[in-house]
């Protein structure tokens, strides 16, 4: 067994109406996706402040991805419309601080979309396994 | 006393750094001036005030104490400090190296402060005469003499050459090893470049400036005084007088959780800050008045009343030149009776 | 040099409160030297004709002190705002952290600050005095030098890139207002974005490595009213008084940037109080420029009641993923 193989650690906050159920989908399939990702739920994507996404870089995230409703269909009939733009901005900022932009990502994953859950979580994976191990927005201190 | 030629300044430097290691002012990069690690290469900064004092050296912006580690009802403790290294630290001017008796008397009194009292051990500093003091000094009202700066050696700068004195034996040490480079010498210049130098000090802006109506005893007298409110009526509550200070010495202690165990590190806190003397029952300075005043107070009434008349300011003038809303110890003393 | 003089915003100023219209003066007061003004409650007319200052050093923008200014005193006060205090002065309004009915607002004309550190840099340290001449500054130390210094080589930052000579807030106007001017204010958050990532990364780790968190940023921020910051609040697991690692920094700084996303009005208050020198405004103009590429041009304050826009939304706004490609477009 090889132990030294680097893996990312993935943080995806899932809302818990659609996405959170479409992790759900995908695991009652049977469908693969890497363990790497750990899933914390929220109730709505609009719940991720910036900080949580921040602290996720700080305590040893490599990347963070955001799952929410599609637009249209929020339980809470807008709360990802305003998730949309806090991201835009958030994320085009992280890049102006030279962050690289490939380890943050929002994605719309239905409930009914256990398939796609799966394929962006592997996809996501591989991109920031592809990266490294995020440096730029690190804490030392949980490092040792 | 011994003196060498400006254009060997660079070998000086080099020489000292072979034992230890040594930072000068330099640049910041941003039109201030800190002290920085000396390496080949690295340009002097000919610049009255460091933004940052130095009190950084002895007392760090944070440091680490001690790390935990819990593993199910076992915790285990470990020393995690890092250890003092021998350093010089060149270009102190009088005022900055004034306020490390300040310091000493928080810190190295018992219980001695094991961490402060190491890198004091350490540390040798190298003073340097102020030769153009700026409107916003003060020095002398807190009996400083910029023209004669103490530490372990203190030294002279004038167009084209350095003078140095030693002080105390981690002075001459530190002479002794760079004797090649310097040669015996007269004070005669020195002397008057003293004299220059306290003829400025004379004529600048804040000379009148006197401490006759503060100290030990005025407690009560200055705490009522109505004068606080206009004063700390725009202060905005942000630290930048304090973390300026090279005498503020105030200190928080937290645990940092790092998922696999505990940091408990030390930072400066500040008195101006909403969250400083809060306690369990709640906090006991609920406004920016009670804060302002607690700040102004320390340095002039609470520490000399502790230690002998001796006041908590060395007149460096970094408030003044920084402060957000230009409110500081100058206009306070002025306002509370402090001209002459 | 400010075209307005003094005697005429102390008269105004000496005029409504003796004539009751006001109980209270918010003002540049006098301080040791001519630059280190201290913002000031005046309450008597003689405290006005003795203490009150007008030159190129008033740069502090009042309108934060409204918040608590209003409800310590009894009826109306008199603020001096230059154009772009306005601004600050109706985002709060936009956000009911005030009574507009207990202020009386003073427009005051501004031909730009000077910013103190530039006029040290260039004349050294030993001021003595400075003069305001047709000229320039005129600055003489105390080691018998006197310099004359235009005031295009000394003016803050943000008044070489002034956005707006138009008071969008007044009851009364002293002079003449101007107009929206079209600066070039965007074009240092061009020349980051120009960068690689890895220049990006140094360039900000370069700047922001010398934060000393004191918050000085924070507490001058006409945007940030917040009655509790979560920086100060213990129970919000952010709080940190230390510029403990360089993450806690970049934290500090992008989410305070964030915070007034959309609701700042590009004062540059806070790169004007930081003590060691950090372009803040960049971060905080990197929104606004974002803000302008996607949603469409946005001004905060230009009007009271605009709804700021992060706290907006449209059916068709643009994803996430497609940011960097509008970027490039353009």
């Amino acid at each position: 067994m090889q132990v030294n193989e680097y893996r990312p650690l993935i943080v995806a906050f899932c809302c818990n109406w659609c996405s959170y159920a479409g992790a759900d989908l995908a695991g009652n399939n049977r469908l693969n996706y890497p363990a790497d990702v750990k899933i914390i739920r929220v109730p709505c994507s609009c719940r991720v402040n910036p900080m949580f996404i921040l602290r996720a870089f700080q305590r040893g995230a490599d990347g963070v991805i955001i799952c929410g409703c599609h637009p249209g269909d929020c339980h809470y009939t807008s709360g990802n419309y305003y998730t949309r733009r806090r991201m835009a901005l958030l994320f085009s900022m992280l890049d102006y601080l030279g962050i690289e932009r490939e380890r943050t990502r929002l994605e719309w994953v239905s409930a009914a979309e256990g398939a796609k859950f799966a394929a962006t979580m592997n996809d996501f994976a591989q991109k920031v396994a592809s990266l490294g191990e995020n440096k730029r927005l690190e804490d030392l201190r949980c490092k040792k | 006393m011994r003196k060498c030629s400006l254009a060997v300044l660079d070998n000086l430097f080099a020489a000292i750094a072979k034992n230890a290691t040594l930072y000068i002012p330099a640049s910041d990069n941003a039109g201030g001036a800190k002290f920085t690690k000396w390496e080949e290469g690295t340009q002097y900064l000919d610049t009255l005030n460091t933004v940052k004092s130095p009190k950084d050296f002895f007392f760090p912006h944070t440091e680490d104490l001690m790390e935990f580690k819990v593993t199910g009802k076992n915790i285990e403790l470990f020393d995690i400090r890092e250890e003092s290294e021998d350093f010089v630290v060149f270009g102190v001017r009088a005022c900055d190296v004034k306020s490390f008796d300040i310091l000493d008397r928080v810190f190295l009194v018992d219980p001695v402060d094991s961490y402060y009292a190491s890198r004091r051990e350490h540390g040798v500093i190298i003073s340097l005469a102020c030769t153009r003091p700026a409107e916003t000094c003060f020095c002398t009202t807190f009996g400083i003499d910029a023209s004669s700066p103490m530490g372990d050696i203190s030294a002279w700068k004038t167009e084209d050459e350095l003078f140095l004195q030693a002080n105390t034996e981690k002075g001459e040490a530190i002479l002794k090893s760079v004797e090649a480079l310097t040669e015996d010498c007269t004070d005669e210049k020195v002397e008057e470049q003293k004299d220059r130098i306290r003829k400025i000090m004379g004529k600048l802006p804040l000379a009148n400036l006197t401490t006759e109506n503060f100290g030990g005893g005025k407690t009560k007298e200055l705490f009522d005084s109505e004068k606080w409110a206009e004063l700390s009526e725009a202060c905005l509550g942000c630290g930048t007088c304090t973390f300026v200070c090279p005498t503020c010495q105030c200190y928080d202690i937290k645990d940092f959780n790092t998922g696999k165990g505990v940091i408990r590190y030390r930072c400066w806190d500040s008195c101006m800050f909403s969250e400083f003397t809060r306690m369990a029952h709640g906090n006991s300075r609920l406004t920016q008045l009670e804060r302002f005043r607690q700040r102004f107070m320390h340095k002039l009434v609470y520490y000399p009343e502790n230690n002998d008349g001796l006041f908590s300011c060395v007149g460096c003038g970094r408030c003044l030149a920084k402060c957000p809303i230009s409110m500081n110890i100058v206009k306070v003393m002025k306002s509370l009776g402090g001209e002459k | 040099m400010q075209k307005i003089t003094r005697d005429v915003l102390v008269s105004k100023a000496v005029s409504l409160l003796e004539n009751g219209t006001v109980n209270a003066v918010l003002g540049w007061g006098k301080g040791e030297f001519v630059y280190d003004v201290t913002p000031t409650m005046f309450e008597t007319a003689d405290e006005i004709r003795e203490n009150f200052v007008w030159n190129d050093f008033c740069g502090a923008n009042f309108s934060k002190y409204l918040v608590s200014k209003t409800k310590k005193i009894e009826g109306k006060i008199l603020v001096f705002l230059k154009p772009c205090d306005t601004y600050s002065f109706n985002q709060l309004l936009t956000e009911h952290r005030f009574d507009r009915e207990k202020v009386y607002v003073v427009g005051v004309p501004c031909e730009g600050m000077a910013d103190i550190s530039k006029v040290k840099a260039l004349a050294g340290e030993g001021i003595a005095n400075i003069d305001f001449t047709d000229a320039g500054l005129v600055v003489t130390n105390f080691y018998d030098e006197t310099k004359t210094i235009a005031y295009a080589d000394v003016m803050a930052e943000r008044c070489v890139n002034c956005k707006s000579k138009k008071h969008v807030a007044f009851d009364e106007l002293l002079g003449e207002t101007g107009e929206v001017i079209s600066s070039a204010r965007f074009d240092e958050v061009a020349k980051i974005e120009a960068m690689t990532p890895d220049e990006r990364f140094a360039f900000w780790q370069g700047e922001l490595s010398r934060c000393i968190r004191c918050n000085a940023c924070r507490d001058v921020c006409p945007a940030c009213t917040c009655e509790k910051c979560v920086f100060d609040n213990p129970n919000s697991g952010a709080e940190n008084k230390a510029p403990a690692t360089t993450f806690e920094e970049q934290m500090f700084h992008i989410i305070r940037a964030f915070h007034v996303a959309g609701r700042c009005t590009d004062c540059g208050e806070c790169s004007r109080v930081c003590p060691q020198n950090i372009p803040l405004h960049l971060l905080n103009r990197k929104f606004i420029r974002d803000i302008d590429n996607f949603y469409g041009e946005y001004q905060a304050g230009a009007e009271v009641g605009s709804r700021a826009p992060l706290v907006d939304y449209t059916l068709d706004d643009l994803e996430a993923a497609d940011v960097f490609e509008r970027r490039e477009e353009e």
